[in-house]
Formats: structure tokens, sequence, C-alpha cells
């Protein structure tokens, strides 16, 4: 079974880190990334920018792009997607694109990813 | 990250919210400060034994309102008559912190803590050492050494910011939409204003002077989180992102000014880059231009220059022709010759700042940028009158020391 771990922590604080004290909490992690890339284990992963960057599409009949986060509490995070796309605009363009696919309640949070780790090759 | 290392930054970041809260509820900047402590020093004492609570701001609200009541009531008690309005004042505080429970006052609270500590009746430096120690924290000693004076200075500045503050008096009912974006754009100066403090430093006082730069950047992600949808405030934090981003290039071992185009780029922080570049990409969907978007467009151009020739020096012309606009100002024209320089050819760039001169005759950086477009345009005389102009208007050792280099290379050339 593959499991995905979503990391929360207080952004208030992690981007008031001193690059040193980042730093250390990466190579910390990184320790235990590659024992499991090691292993074969690890697939990809993501270190996203704060949610002041993101934009977010909120479904409806007409859908309505919202700077900052998704911060509803009735729906809950199913999944997620990692798109390249030239701009912004282009990735705004996209989310439409899957809300038409997938209209009703929800949305999409569109975040830029700051740190992609491709992860190695699964068994 | 050891627990005091996780109360500490809980502390410090939980800083704003409360003390505006305690603000609203005492009306007072010294008691809303002596309440912050003491709700800090309690925490200290019980977060480790009991664990972090899930609200740290609300904690230490809650916890500093009760212990400024309990003060209150102490004193009242030893006093022959009870105080009938300070007793009717504290039933609004109780109302007032069930509101800030349902989360409706947050924002307000936080931006009238801003703008009072940056209100615009004190003078630039008061505004940034008050916001320095009430909204960040900052000690006295720290801040004293940032703006290189005594730690007695700086505690008197300090003491007569808080006097004019008591004296503007800042209302605080809810601010109204027109007010709420003049707020707005008063903190964002003010912010802007502290990382500048940093920004200039010279080499070696760059590394004491930093910490303004990094208390700046949180500054205004706390007023983006606040303002989500302002582009003016994702500009001004792109902005500071992109020009700290740069930090690390900027002086040499001995600490000489690295200009833009010598610098290893490989230096540049590219997180702080790439997230700039998100903001600004993010702001300019609203397609409104305001000064601090446009200057963060034409720091993004640098920073995506891979190399110095790569540099998109027409549309920086463009965008400081934007700027000219918004915001005529001869160190904008200035700012724009050098651009001009690089599209046009330093015969145009001179001829647009050649008008400037009265009115920046005494500005270092107009004789540093005139005497570098004659040094191109082989006027090695003019030049060296430039320069030794530019020399004796330099504000610090690093900025003599930068123009001097050109006087050798001009008399080496002569030789």
């Amino acid at each position: 079974m593959l499991y995905a771990f979503l990391c929360y922590n207080s952004e208030e604080i992690v981007t008031s880190w001193t690059k040193a004290e980042d730093d250390a909490v990466m190579a910390q992690l990184d320790v235990v990334h590659q024992k499991l890339a090691r292993e074969g284990r690890l697939g990809p992963a993501l270190r996203l920018m704060p949610t002041t960057a993101a934009t977010t599409l909120v479904k409806g009949d007409e859908p309505l792009i919202i700077d900052g986060p998704f911060v509803e509490t009735k729906e809950q995070l199913l999944g997620f997607y990692v798109i390249d796309c030239e701009t912004l605009d282009a990735a705004v363009e996209i989310a439409r694109e899957l809300a038409r696919a997938n209209p009703g309640a929800g949305g999409y949070e569109i975040r830029p990813v700051r740190l992609f780790l491709p992860g190695s090759a699964m068994k | 990250m050891t627990d005091m290392t996780w109360i500490d930054a809980a502390l410090t970041s939980a800083r704003p919210q409360a003390i505006g809260a305690l603000l609203r509820y005492f009306r007072d900047l010294d008691t809303a400060e002596e309440a912050f402590q003491n709700a800090c020093l309690r925490a200290l004492k019980s977060w480790p034994q009991n664990g972090p609570p899930r609200d740290p701001a609300a904690w230490l609200i809650m916890v500093g309102r009760n212990v400024a009541i309990d003060d209150v009531r102490r004193r009242s008690k030893q006093e022959a008559l009870p105080d009938e309005e300070v007793i009717s004042d504290l039933d609004d505080a109780e109302n007032a912190l069930a509101d800030r429970l349902d989360g409706s006052h947050y924002r307000d609270d936080i931006l009238r803590l801003l703008f009072i500590c940056g209100h615009p009746k004190l003078p630039a430096t008061q505004q940034i050492a008050v916001a320095l120690r009430i909204v960040s924290g900052l000690t006295v000693k720290q801040i004293a050494r940032a703006f290189l004076v005594g730690e007695s200075a700086m505690e008197q500045r300090i003491t007569r910011a808080k006097a004019r503050i008591a004296a503007a008096d800042v209302p605080f009912e809810a601010p109204g939409p027109v007010e709420r974006s003049e707020r707005v754009a008063a903190v964002a100066a003010m912010i802007y204003l502290i990382f500048n403090e940093g920004y200039s430093a010279s080499g070696g006082e760059a590394s004491n002077r930093a910490p303004l730069c990094e208390e700046a950047i949180r500054l205004a992600r706390l007023l983006l989180r606040l303002f989500q949808t302002e582009p003016e405030v994702m500009g001004l934090t792109a902005l500071l992102l992109l020009q700290y981003a740069r930090a690390p290039a900027r002086f040499d071992q001995d600490g000489a000014v690295v200009l833009l185009d010598d610098q290893d780029r490989s230096l540049w922080n590219g997180p702080m880059i790439a997230e700039g570049l998100a903001l600004i990409d993010k702001a300019m969907r609203h397609g409104r231009r305001g000064p601090y978007l446009v200057q963060a467009a034409i720091a993004a151009l640098h920073a995506r220059a891979a190399r110095p020739e790569d540099t998109d020096w027409a549309q920086i012309d463009l965008l400081y022709a934007t700027l000219e606009t918004l915001h005529p100002s001869p160190v904008i024209t200035l700012n724009r010759a050098v651009a001009v320089a690089k599209v046009a050819g330093p015969e145009a760039a001179l001829a647009m700042i050649e008008p400037l001169a009265p009115r920046l005759s005494g500005y270092f950086h107009f004789h540093g940028v005139k005497g570098g477009l004659l040094l191109q345009l082989e006027r090695k005389d003019e030049a060296r009158i430039a320069f030794d102009q530019a020399i004796a208007l330099a504000g610090t050792p690093a900025q003599a020391a930068h123009i001097r280099m050109h006087l050798d290379r001009l008399v080496k050339d002569n030789a």
C-alpha cells in the first residue's frame, strides 16, 4: 500500500527560521529520506511555498479565483497533483479544466512548489 | 528543535496578535506590553510542564488580560473607594475577549498595533525603533546595536516615540475601508523603512543589521497573511525577498561593495527568489500596478537573469518609466538612466540625468552614476570631478571605497 504523508506545522514559525536553522532541519530530514530512498520506498516529496503564495479556485456555477489558501472546513484534502506550468495563469487554467471535469463542491488550491524531490523508482 | 526553542518561536510569532488584542482592551501601549510580558513569564513556567496550548496567542491574551485585571483589582482594594469606571471598562474587556475568540477583531488588532508603531507622525528612525521593540520584541540592546547607538540613547528614543504615540490618539474602533487601506499603506511604508535600514548597511555592519531585513520580511509576510488580496502587499513582500536574496553576494570578504554585474549569482538565495517571483505572478493578475509591485518586477528581472548580460534592460527601462509616472522623483529617473545607458547608450543616459543636477547635487549616487557614464564616454576629466564629488558625499566607507576604485583605475589608465 502506498501512503501519502501530509506535513503540518506553523507557517509563521517555519518561515521565521534562519537559513542555518532551516538547513539543519532539512539535513535531519534528509537522513530519513536517504534511508527510505535506499530501500526503494520513497516516492516524490515536495516542500510547498507559504500559503501567502497560494491562489485558490472555489468550485461553483461560476468558479471563483481568490488569493490565498483553501480555508473551507467542510471539505477535506482528498488528493493532489503536481503539474508543470509556465505561469500562474496557466495553472489557473488547468484548475478550471479540472473543475469542469469534476464540478460540485470544494476547489483547488494552487501552491507553488519550493522543493521537489522526484524520489526513487518504487519497488 | 528543543522545546524551549519552540516556545521562544511561538511567543515571538504570537506577539503581534497578543499585544494587538491587549492594546484594544487596555488602550495603552505600556499596559499592553507589560500584560504580554507577564503572560510570557507564565508561559515559560506552564508550557514546559503542561504542554503548549493549541492556540498560543489566545492563551497569552487570556492570561495577560487576567493578570493585568488582578493587578488593577489589587490596587483598587488598597484605595478607599473602588474605581467604578475601571470596573465597567473591564466588563467591556470581557465582551471584547469573546469577540476576539471568534477571530473577528484579529486582523484589525494587528493592523492597529503596526499602524500605531509606524505612525506617520513619528520620524522614520522612531517608527523603526518602536516597531522593532514592540511588534518584533527585539531588546533595546539589539536595536541599539543595529543602529550603532548606545543603549541609553535608544531607550530614550523609544520612550519619546511612545509619548508621541499616546498624544497621537489613534482611534480604537474598527476602521472603515478607506481608513483601513490608509493604515495598510502606512504600515507597508514602515516595513520598507525597516528593511532599508538593514539593507543600506555597508559591508562591515551588514551582519549586525541583517536581522532588520529578516524582521521586515517577517512583518511583510504577516501583513500579507492579513491582507491576502492586496497586490501592493504581495509586491512589497516580493520586493523584500528578491532584494534580500542577493544579500550573500553584495559584499566581498573585505566588506567592499560588489556591484550587481559582478556578483556571484550562485550565492543568491534560490528559494527566496522563487517565492518572490510567485508573489509577483499572483499580484500581476490583479491588473493594478503600484510602486512596490513595479519595483519588485524590476528586481525580478535582475533575479531571472542567469548572467548579467541576460538582463532584460529594455523591460527594466519600461518599468522605471511606469514608476516615474506613479511616483515622479529625480531618484527614480536616475535609476532609469542606468537602464537607458544599457539600452540606448551612455550619451542618452547622460542627457537624461543632466536636468536632475539642481535637485540631486547633494546626492552621492547622482555623482557616482554621472562619473560612470562620463567614463564610458571617455570624458575622463569630467568623470574625475564627478567621482570626487561622490566621495565627498559618501555616506559609508564602502561607498567611498567603491568610487575610489574607479578613480584609481582612471589614474592607472592615464599613467
